[in-house]
């Protein structure tokens, strides 16, 4: 029983593992749940057919229920490599949509998030009066009103990427206030004192000491802030005033019963995910190589 | 000391009285010229005055004189949002004031709550299918290494990934009524639930697991009396955060079809319709709801986890 975390080495053949099982499973559940609708058809045309037949029926169908990882992997490789970047069929015109209002919201939640944490540190009356608001405010499904916000703000003249980029906002800085005000109160008494000794300003106090000790929880915080911030975008592409966006795309592939187009914008949803976690990561890095930190 | 709580009292008092006085003159048409300058001098004033109090409020320490502070606080906001919509002439579909969204849950409470009851029981259902499926997967990588190395990244990455987009693929599979809602809410919450599980199981005192190991105590009975106890706070952690990932992920579930009640269909349609009170309405019973039910779970957690360090201040 081990507990120190297994080495990158270690854990690439169990997650291969793992993945493999997750694709024969998912290659035999698009059989299975495939099955019956190439069944009638193949019934309704009297085309006598076995086992052969129907497996490869089922993994190529126009509109599955499920459709298999490779109808999936080539739909995104067509309409990512195969459309022009600004036609609405490529996908990375609307991963580009996405992503602007995912980082415009990410930096505007960011700002407030830190803003509203240094005056809960410095403020006893935001401390003991805002701050369990802000922690009852996360049990609000602010998603849930995603599609108002950019449909009024939409019909006030405001462009599609400012509505969304308000929702992410209002989803990002929920953790990042809560982060830094952990963060910011961080420093030990002594630390504190010691500035004090030098009588140092609040101000210098919250730049020289404060600020620096709250950039771990900084970056924990962005990274799970962006996550939210992208759900957040995709949200808010749902209402039909939105034609552009993973979610725009999501939802006319659901009103058209376009699974596989579904599938991919899935797929690039969570390539761009993982993708904003790691770059989220890399400043990490490159924050704490910069401040000295032991590597 | 008696004489300084005197003194707080009475300014809320004054408060109030002067709350009351700004909120009928502002009704209407408004005041104009000299009226309009002594409004804002007032209402400066009484921004003042919340703050001296609130300041006064914010020394109270105890389980109910603690709550006194962020409870004027959300009542003063409510205020001056009510001041500012009625005050400006806010449009309604930008933002109703909230007395306008207490009257439409009032007015439409039939509906609402045949919607409540429609997006609770499609939450109750995902959240307990998620949280017993997270917990039972954290136990099987617990025991078998392997599985455990190849889960854990993957459960890591799930949380970079908008699960929520799954929806519409639930809609199409489980239909439009509560099941499908019901998934898409066990999946996104199964992630955390296992990740945080996970964690907790390994978050056991090396110490502690080589006293287990001493009393010749096996697997079973280490994980039964050490190792899931000392999980239980991640273990409520993952709760509390499931508890508010499910109600928005069904929520939002119901964006892509439903049958003609939910909350999240209640939303979507009146926001075609510009009904924003209405909508608000819907919010505000989703808001309390997400915070009774984090609430309860707050509260199991206190009772079963009372060892904890975070409770023995």
């Amino acid at each position: 029983m081990r507990t120190e975390k297994p080495s990158w080495a270690q854990s690439v053949g169990p997650v291969a593992l793992v993945a493999a099982v997750l694709i024969v499973v998912w290659y035999a559940a698009a059989v299975w749940l495939n099955a019956p609708q190439v069944i009638e058809r193949f019934d309704g045309i009297g085309n006598p057919w076995g086992a052969r037949e129907l497996v490869d029926a089922t993994w190529s169908m126009e509109r599955p229920v499920l459709p298999a990882p490779h109808q999936i992997v080539a739909d995104w490789w067509a309409s990512v490599f195969g459309a022009d970047l600004d036609s609405p069929r490529s996908l990375v015109y609307h991963a580009g949509v996405t992503l602007s209002s995912t980082i415009l919201g990410f930096a505007l939640g960011l700002a407030l998030g830190v803003l509203i944490a240094i005056g809960v540190v410095h403020s006893r009356v935001l401390d003991r009066g805002l701050l369990p608001w802000i922690i009852a405010s996360q049990t609000i499904p602010i998603l849930a009103i995603a599609p108002m916000v950019v449909v009024v703000l939409g019909s006030l003249g405001y462009p599609p990427l400012v509505s969304k980029a308000v929702i992410s906002m209002y989803l990002c800085f929920f953790p990042v206030a809560v982060g830094m005000v952990k963060g910011l109160r961080s420093p030990e008494v002594l630390q504190l004192d010691l500035m004090r000794t030098w009588s140092a300003t609040p101000a210098q106090r919250l730049v020289k000491l404060r600020l620096p000790a709250a950039v771990p929880f900084l970056f924990a915080s962005a990274r799970i802030a962006i996550a939210t911030s992208l759900i957040g975008a995709i949200v808010g592409e749902l209402p039909t005033g939105a034609q552009a966006g993973l979610g725009a795309r999501l939802l006319s592939g659901s009103y058209f019963g376009q699974t596989i187009q579904i599938w991919s914008a899935l797929l690039m949803a969570s390539l761009l995910g993982v993708l904003l976690v790691a770059a989220v990561g890399a400043v990490e890095r490159l924050v704490a190589r910069w401040m000295g930190a032991a590597a | 000391m008696n004489r300084r709580n005197a003194m707080t009292a009475l300014a809320v008092l004054v408060l109030a009285v002067i709350a009351d006085a700004l909120l009928s003159r502002v009704q209407g048409d408004g005041p104009k010229g000299a009226e309009a300058a002594a409004v804002w001098w007032l209402l400066a004033g009484w921004v003042l005055l919340l703050w001296f109090v609130l300041g006064r409020l914010a020394q109270l320490r105890g389980r109910v004189l603690g709550l006194l502070a962020p409870a004027l606080f959300g009542l003063a906001m409510l205020y001056l949002w009510e001041i500012a919509v009625v005050g400006w002439d806010v449009p309604r579909v930008l933002l109703p004031a909230p007395h306008a969204v207490g009257e439409a849950l009032a007015a439409r409470w039939g509906a609402l709550r045949a919607d409540f009851r429609q997006t609770a029981v499609s939450v109750v259902a995902g959240y307990c299918a998620g949280c017993g499926a997270g917990f039972g997967v954290a136990l099987l990588a617990d025991r078998y290494r392997l599985l455990q190395r190849g889960l854990l990244p993957l459960a890591g990455l799930a949380g970079a990934v908008p699960i929520v987009g799954i929806a519409p693929i639930m809609v199409m599979w489980f239909g439009f009524d509560w099941q499908s809602k019901a998934a898409v809410a066990a999946i996104v919450t199964f992630f955390p639930m296992l990740v945080n599980t996970l964690a907790g199981l390994a978050s056991v005192d090396a110490m502690h697991r080589d006293l287990m190991r001493t009393y010749g105590a096996g697997h079973l009975a280490t994980l039964l009396k050490l190792r899931l106890p000392s999980a239980l706070p991640f273990v409520f952690n993952a709760l509390k955060i499931n508890s508010t990932l499910a109600l928005i992920s069904a929520i939002v579930a119901e964006f892509f079809g439903s049958p003609i009640y939910g909350l999240g269909f209640r939303i979507s349609a009146e926001v075609a319709r510009m009904n924003v009170d209405v909508v608000w309405a819907a919010i505000a019973l989703a808001a309390l709801a997400g915070s009774v039910f984090y609430g309860l779970i707050a509260l199991v957690e206190r009772a079963m986890t009372f060892w904890h360090a975070s409770y023995r201040s």
